[in-house]
């Protein structure tokens, strides 16, 4: 029992661990490439279209490449930025790269909802297109930012469960090895027990900082 | 301040071209309330976007204070746009920040320090009359306080013109005339120069000293607010005359009318248009004493616009041996525009 307990344990630390690093790479990188995707686009405050094209093309193919395949594509990309290609730092890598894309799309659909209005009334004042995103289109898109921050790290608890692919553990890779490869049902339990917490954790967490974003709104 | 000439505005599309301005011209002077009037679709509003260019012109020129916005760079675009305030029909205010967070803002864009900001938005929600509310959201506030915020905003960088985008027609006719006279009181106070776009009358009737009635993306008609009030030259001013005057006789009273008409052996019913000092005078009782007609007011109505009274009156004149006609011509010939009601 304490060994199970024991395994249950790291594999939750590797888990959390992954999606944590992820989650923040990809709203470093994920919400300013949303933020060109929206404001590249056409009759948007930097109109330029063969870059939004660009990106979008971009953003496209790695939405469309499956996670498993991802994860072993990436494998030079990741020996050469970490330095290793198995292990939890490494399975990180390939985390973050699925998930850039998609925070992106998220931060562009989030940027879409504010009122044109507001974004021309600030231009009437004389603003510049950085103090618009700076000052109108970020604060007031910040709570749907919010909700796509929860949205991506719940995928992220998804996809890392492929880590195990290139090592990296975690909690899904618990649940192949011992709950499916030998058998230990109840290991598959436990692990799927502990995912759904995860994910439940997420969404109230989330949720609440949503609420908070967009009280008095 | 602001010379317009020969504007002109062509939307492309995949489907055509469409004029949404065609070539116009318009003096607006320093201190003017200027009242730019037109239904849906006539380009009123693309005309004031022009002006400070959220909008881009085809074609012609806008000059403010001497100063060409078409040729602008963007830095000095940006610049210039500091000083011209705008308030939207929708106020458009930032929903992440607070009523002093708003006024605040355009202040942070022009890089005030934080000493001046604070004193700054102090003074201008006083000005109108929204300190107890500076620490509310927008979405706590009333319509016509979201507008006041709105003014402030838009004062916030000391503007020498203040374009207003149908700021009143989101409210409510109560909260309309509050925000009209804060912004004659402004006008006043601070000799801002305003352009006002509405589709109401009454709004032009409140605040405005002159007018441009735009159709079709022209101006076709412009003016001194009581020249247009009391002289339309073009059917499109008096349907928006009519909307608030009753320059039209009703139905119900035609039909009366008619039955009178039918009666009278020497008698007229005609539509009397009072203009200015003359609404002061006992005229009526003057033309039955000098006549020795008789006369029944079948309808009437009398306002203000930019204090010079200005009404209409249907009167039944009665008088035998053509003592009702000579009534009549008296009428005209002291000033009066009197016209024979024939129905039927």
């Amino acid at each position: 029992m304490a060994e199970t307990v024991k395994l249950l344990f790291s594999a939750t630390r590797e888990t959390v661990y992954m999606v944590a690093v992820s989650v923040l790479i990809a709203s470093i990188f994920g919400i300013p490439l949303g933020v060109l995707l929206y404001s590249t686009d056409r009759g948007r405050i930097l109109e330029n279209s063969p870059l939004n094209k660009a990106l979008g093309t971009i953003v496209n193919i790695f939405r469309s490449i499956p996670f498993v395949i991802l994860l072993i594509m990436l494998i030079p990309f990741t020996r050469w930025l970490v330095g290793k290609s198995i292990g939890t730092t490494a399975a990180i890598v390939p985390l973050s790269v699925a998930a850039i894309p998609f925070m992106g799309r998220l931060t562009e659909t989030a940027l879409r909802e504010v009122d044109r209005g507001v974004i021309e009334a600030a231009q009437a004042m004389g603003a510049s297109p950085f103090q618009v995103i700076t000052k109108v289109l970020i604060p007031e898109a910040l709570p749907s930012i919010a909700a796509g921050i929860t949205i991506t790290a719940i995928n992220l608890v998804g996809y890392s469960a492929m880590a195990g692919v290139i090592g990296g553990g975690g909690l899904g890779d618990l649940a192949v090895r011992y709950g499916y490869q030998r058998f230990m049902l109840d290991i598959m339990l436990y692990t799927v027990a502990i995912l759904v917490v995860m994910v439940q954790l997420i969404q109230v967490l989330g949720d609440l900082v949503v609420k908070y974003l967009s009280k008095h709104r | 301040m602001i010379r317009i000439r020969n504007l002109t505005k062509v939307y492309t599309s995949a489907s055509g071209t469409v004029k949404a301005l065609d070539g116009i011209n318009l003096d607006i002077e320093k201190g003017d309330i200027f009242g730019i009037i037109g239904l849906s679709g006539a380009g009123k509003s693309t005309l004031l976007r022009c002006i400070n260019l959220l909008e881009k012109p085809t074609s012609g020129s806008i000059e403010i204070d001497g100063v060409e916005m078409t040729g602008l760079s963007p830095k000095e675009l940006k610049e210039m746009r500091k000083k011209i305030g705008m308030i939207f029909q929708h106020f458009n205010l930032l929903s992440s920040r607070t009523v002093w967070g708003n006024v605040a803002f355009p202040l942070e864009i022009a890089g005030f320090d934080r000493k001046t900001i604070n004193e700054k938005v102090e003074n201008l929600l006083n000005l109108v009359g929204l300190s107890d509310k500076a620490r509310s959201f927008p979405s706590q506030l009333s319509g016509g306080q979201k507008q006041r915020v709105g003014i402030a905003r838009a004062l916030a960088c000391d503007p020498k013109v203040l374009l207003c985008d149908e700021a009143t027609s989101a409210l409510d006719p109560e909260t309309t005339l509050s925000i009209l006279k804060l912004l004659k009181d402004i006008n006043e106070k601070l000799g801002i120069t305003m352009v006002v776009v509405t589709h109401e009358m009454n709004v032009i009737k409140q605040i405005c000293n002159k007018v441009a009635v735009i159709e079709k993306s022209r101006v076709v008609e412009q003016g001194t607010t009581f020249e247009i009030f009391s002289r339309p030259k073009t059917q499109t001013a008096r349907n928006f005359l009519k909307s608030m005057f009753i320059c039209e006789i009703p139905e119900e009273l035609k039909a009366k009318i008619k039955a009178l008409n039918g009666n009278l052996a020497e008698g007229r019913v005609v539509k009397i248009g009072f203009f200015g000092e003359i609404t002061a005078k006992p005229i009526l009782s003057e033309v039955v004493k000098k006549f020795g007609v008789n006369a029944n007011i079948l309808y009437g109505n009398i306002d203000n616009i930019q204090g010079t009274p200005f009404g209409t009156l249907v009167v039944q004149f009665e008088g035998k041996n053509g003592t009702a006609d000579r009534a009549l011509s008296y009428l005209q010939d002291i000033g009066l525009d009197v016209e024979v009601v024939e129905i039927g």
